[in-house]
């Protein structure tokens, strides 16, 4: 019990993933300065605007909206990450085996923080909100398919496991996934569903600041904010990480082998960031028929090209 | 200086409120965020909602149309909120203080912390408000 809730709470858990993430997240602002020829934020930026809305900003609740389910919602958001975040860094760590079946759970729990976030927006009875929430519903819709059809592929490639760390270990003893055909066109699929999941530009329209004025997360402010900010630092560690365990070697926590990890890590997001400032927003039906057709075709050349062990 | 003044400090998030604007200051604010002034060094950060906002900026002379809006959105901002009040219209009502559908300068309508005059003021007249603006609180 007390070592479940030092990994849940402490090592792999919420307090290395949101420390990790929010460096992140100045990495990502960071490079984006850079992509625009500016200077950009200091390096504890994330955690200030963190603090800042966790301990000086008031909190506003709508008044005319179901206000509990608007304050449970970025809490369940937190949750969900982190509990998906616990399952991943576990076996990607090498510090417990996970357990039977772990992928498919790692999987719904990754869908929490969208489905949250639809849920807080719908909540808080704002029409620019139920916009963005209505656009959030049709993404997730879109991209989580795709996102099942990778986990498929890299389920075929590791000879029919559908535990992290075989999958992992399939890796580790044999080549990277990502050292084939098949792989490579997985992770290229995985990177569109990571910058969907994650709202990033491309597909950020349910939260398009110029457009809906931040759409889903319009009426939130002070600390439901900031765990919502806190969500997405999680995630934004959480993803490229379970990218990395799926489809690039996972990580071996010895010698030089530390900074692989780190640099495979850090590639990830660059890539994210770089797609994110390079690209402009779509509408929402474009997004969907991209996913729909041309994402999900790619990806099942993909399934076909491990069936035939390319 | 304690641990949350510093924090606010750090991360000021700014929301733009133009009255009946000629457009001249908005684009002198905007010129804040391109990459020769980069006020996200700063932490600063241009957001969509009030809800989000630190900051509450204000420029352009503020007629009887304005003036419910504009308490509108103080009253809608997360305290504690700042208001700065840019350029000549902002700041005394400028060439329109004798307008028929006037309704006074921003300070009669809700508490301002910082002055910036200028028609418009330059990106570093602004840079200097803010300065000074952090360092008063």
């Amino acid at each position: 019990m007390g070592t479940n809730l030092f990994y849940f709470l402490v090592y792999p858990g919420f307090l290395f993933m949101a420390v990790i993430g929010g460096l992140l997240s100045w990495f990502d602002r960071k490079i984006t300065a850079r992509v625009q020829f500016r200077k950009g934020p200091p390096l504890l930026q994330p955690f200030y605007d963190f603090f800042k809305l966790l301990l000086v900003k008031e909190t506003i609740l709508p008044a005319r909206g179901a206000k509990g389910l608007f304050l449970a919602a970025p809490v369940f958001s937190v949750f969900g990450a982190t509990m998906a975040g616990v399952f991943i860094l576990l076996p990607l760590l090498n510090i417990t085996s996970g357990f039977h079946g772990d992928l498919i759970v790692i999987f719904y729990l990754l869908t929490i923080p969208s489905l949250t976030y639809v849920i807080g927006a719908l909540s808080s009875g704002n029409p620019l909100a139920a916009v963005g929430a209505s656009r959030e519903m049709k993404l997730i819709l879109s991209y989580e398919f795709t996102f099942l059809l990778v986990l498929v592929g890299v389920i075929i490639k590791s000879g029919q496991s559908i535990d992290l760390y075989q999958i992992i270990h399939t890796q580790q003893t044999g080549v990277p996934f990502i050292g084939s055909v098949s792989g490579v066109l997985l992770f290229i699929v995985a990177i569109f569903c990571l910058q969907a999941k994650l709202a990033l530009v491309p597909f950020d329209m349910p939260e398009a600041e110029t457009e809906i004025s931040g759409g889903i997360f319009i009426e939130y402010s002070g600390t439901p904010y900031a765990m919502i900010k806190l969500s997405k630092y999680i995630l934004l560690f959480i993803l490229p990480a379970f990218i990395m365990a799926i489809l690039m070697n996972g990580t071996k926590l010895e010698g030089i082998n530390i900074l692989w990890a780190v640099l495979k890590l850090v590639a990830v997001v660059l890539l994210l960031t770089l797609i994110r400032n390079t690209n402009p927003r779509v509408k929402i039906k474009q997004a969907i028929r991209f996913f729909f057709v041309w994402i999900n075709l790619l990806a099942i050349i993909a399934i076909v090209l491990a069936i035939f062990g390319l | 200086m304690g641990f949350k003044s510093y924090c606010f400090k750090k991360s000021l998030w700014l929301f733009h409120f133009g009255g009946a604007s000629c457009n001249n200051c908005d684009i002198e604010i905007l010129d804040c965020l391109t990459p020769r002034y980069d006020l996200e060094r700063f932490g600063m950060l241009l957001v969509g909602s009030i809800r989000h906002a630190d900051v509450l900026l204000v420029n352009g002379s503020i007629n009887k149309k304005d003036k419910p809006r504009l308490l509108e959105i103080y009253e809608q901002a997360p305290k504690p909120v700042l208001v700065v009040a840019i350029g000549a219209c902002g700041c005394t009502g400028g060439i329109f203080a004798e307008g028929n559908t006037f309704a006074g300068p921003v300070d009669k309508i809700i508490p301002v912390d910082v002055y910036i005059p200028g028609c418009p003021p330059k990106p570093e007249a602004i840079l200097a408000g803010i300065v000074k603006l952090l360092g008063k609180n």
